[in-house]
């Protein structure tokens, strides 16, 4: 799939969502648990995925996970258990020192 | 990405958190998601192009904001302390608005051709009528059009569009960061950037935003109190306001209280740090056309400034902090060299939270991207920004260019002065001459020969004052910013009639 940035993606095997940040130009695989990320916002939803045991390591309500090469960033609006990937490598958490309310 | 992307992520992500209004009548994430969907509808329904809201702060505001983004349409917020011409000017720019307005100011929009009612009204109508679900709009409208406060030249309306605004949010708060105690206390007006920002950074961390319809120190304080609130931006004549009330100034909830809009003096931060040991303090530099703060001294950098014998650290609690990530920052000379660090000149910056237009006025930036601040500054060493005041404010003497920013640092810092500003009066022989007026601290009696001497000793002859006029107060915007024009004309009228 070609991810918009502003895109909401949801998971098929638990209840984990994502906007997407930054986008690739290109084609890229985003999965969570193993599965298929998903438009949830798609007239027909597509059936539920099998979670891969081995892609079960979670993720963290408003943190981000990016790949910097590929151009790809991920927030995570609704956190769960599947291991968010892309294209069959683990997205690493993004490091980011937050600022002080200013506003 | 569009504004309405914060919204949605709200309320999919903690839908029933209270995040609007007062405790006892808070709105939830999903309500307000809701009333800006009905909202949305009347705005469709009725085909207008913008919506202008001319009214006190309070809830209907972040639903106008949301609807508006929903419909398509910027928000414009109006200053409703604007002169009737000036008001006149600013509306005939929206003539197919829908407008919203304090009952006081109906009949101003009804005169400009402008459908108006109350924000009770309109929070009424955008419940009767939500719809079940509503489309976003596009990303590169804009999502506000937002009217500088003119006090160098006549208001400008800047377009921030969707993705300056969201891209603001998304590179300065993290998300659903805030705990569920947490609220906001917001005091300055909607026309006011921070006003706007306030509304799409509280409810992107998810904290609660609580509004004073009118800023009084005893009512701020108060409400503090009542609703526990753990944060709050207000502008630096409010503080200094808070800090001279006789009021119970204890504010057991408060966490953070951020600044910003205008000069902070040092001896208001200097004893609300004495005064309020456990609230971390935060000073934003931005402006209207920046969707905000572009840079920050945060909690650790004000009680290391304080505390520190170090001149140049200690230097830093009146500096605006560091340059936030997303936002590049050039100082530069008046033929546009880029200096280094510890030189004074023009502050350009670029980032995709920065406006490009001024409405009906075409780009705002230059080839490569920046956008002309129009202030004056240096950078530190370490990063650390100096605002020296505005490019416009300049004075020029005898051929000479002199930073007024310069010489009202040198009164602030007399222990007998309160505020002070210094202006350029027209003058037959120098072109203009350097006068200032001065705000004694309560019970002090300034001794106008001594502080010309204080400057003197500080700088040189030819910034000393020529004249010094010793005022109650000093002529400002409610947002805090001098009205340098009154400032003079107020000197001119003492020296006409002494």
């Amino acid at each position: 799939m070609k991810p918009r940035v502003g895109q909401f993606l949801a998971s098929t095997v638990d209840g984990t969502t994502v906007i997407v940040v930054k986008a690739p130009d290109g084609d890229v695989t985003i999965t969570c648990g193993g599965a298929a990320m998903v438009d949830p916002k798609a007239k027909e939803q597509p059936p539920a995925g099998e979670a891969d045991p081995a892609q079960m390591g979670g993720s963290e309500l408003g943190k981000r996970y990016a790949d910097e090469d590929l151009g790809l960033e991920v927030l995570v609006t609704k956190p769960g258990q599947g291991t968010i990937a892309v294209n069959g490598t683990p997205l690493p958490l993004k490091d980011a020192k937050p600022l002080p309310a200013s506003d | 990405m569009n504004l309405t992307m914060v919204l949605d992520m709200a309320a999919d992500a903690f839908g029933d958190r209270a995040v609007l209004g007062r405790r006892a009548e808070a709105l939830t994430a999903c309500r307000l998601r809701e009333l800006a969907a009905g909202g949305a509808r009347r705005i469709q329904a009725s085909g207008a192009d913008s919506v202008v809201y001319l009214a006190v702060n309070g809830p209907a505001f972040p639903v106008a904001l949301f609807a508006a983004a929903l419909a398509g349409v910027p928000l414009v917020p109006v200053n409703y302390r604007l002169g009737a011409e000036q008001l006149a000017q600013v509306l005939a720019n929206h003539p197919r608005a829908l407008g919203i307005a304090d009952p006081g100011q109906t009949a101003v929009l009804t005169q400009a051709g402008i459908s108006a009612r109350t924000p009770q009204d309109w929070l009424g109508e955008a419940a009767q009528d939500v719809p079940e679900s509503a489309g976003p709009a596009g990303g590169d409208a804009p999502a506000a059009i937002i009217y500088t406060s003119g006090t160098t030249s006549k208001p400008k309306g800047v377009v921030l569009r969707h993705q300056n605004l969201t891209s603001y949010v998304l590179e300065t708060v993290e998300f659903a960061s805030a705990g569920e105690d947490e609220a906001a206390l917001m005091s300055v007006p909607p026309y006011h950037i921070a006003a706007v920002s306030n509304v799409l950074s509280n409810l992107y961390s998810g904290r609660r935003v609580l509004t004073l319809e009118a800023f009084s120190p005893e009512r701020w304080l108060d409400t503090v109190r009542e609703e526990e609130v753990t944060n709050a931006m207000v502008v630096p004549t409010m503080l200094a306001r808070i800090m001279n009330c006789g009021h119970d100034r204890s504010v057991p909830s408060l966490r953070a209280l951020a600044y910003g809009g205008a000069k902070m003096p040092l001896k208001v931060v200097e004893r609300a740090l004495r005064e309020w040991p456990h609230v971390g303090f935060v000073n934003a530099y931005g402006l209207t056309e920046t969707s905000s703060t572009i840079s920050v001294l945060g909690p650790e950098e004000h009680r290391a400034a304080v505390g520190s014998t170090d001149e140049t650290v200690r230097a830093r609690l009146e500096s605006a902090g560091k340059v936030v990530p997303a936002i590049e920052m050039e100082i530069r000379d008046e033929d546009g060299q880029v200096l280094p660090p510890g030189r004074t000149g023009r502050i350009w910056v670029r980032g995709e939270q920065v406006s490009t237009e001024y409405a009906g006025l075409g780009s705002s930036i230059d080839e490569r991207g920046f956008f002309d601040t129009r202030d004056r500054g240096r950078l530190d060493e370490e990063g650390f920004l100096f605002i020296e005041g505005r490019i416009d404010d300049t004075i020029i003497r005898g051929g000479e260019n002199i930073a007024p920013a310069e010489i009202e640092d040198v009164l602030l810092h007399h222990p007998d002065v309160d505020d002070a500003v210094v202006v350029g009066v027209p003058d037959d022989e120098w072109g203009q001459r350097i006068e200032a007026a001065v705000v004694p601290r309560p019970g002090a009696k300034v001794d106008i020969g001594a502080l010309r001497e204080h400057v003197r000793g500080r700088l040189r002859g030819s910034k000393t004052p020529d004249y010094i006029a010793v005022w109650e107060e000093l002529p400002r915007t409610p947002t805090g910013k001098i009205v340098r024009r009154d400032v003079v004309r107020g000197l001119l009228g003492e020296r006409a009639t002494s």
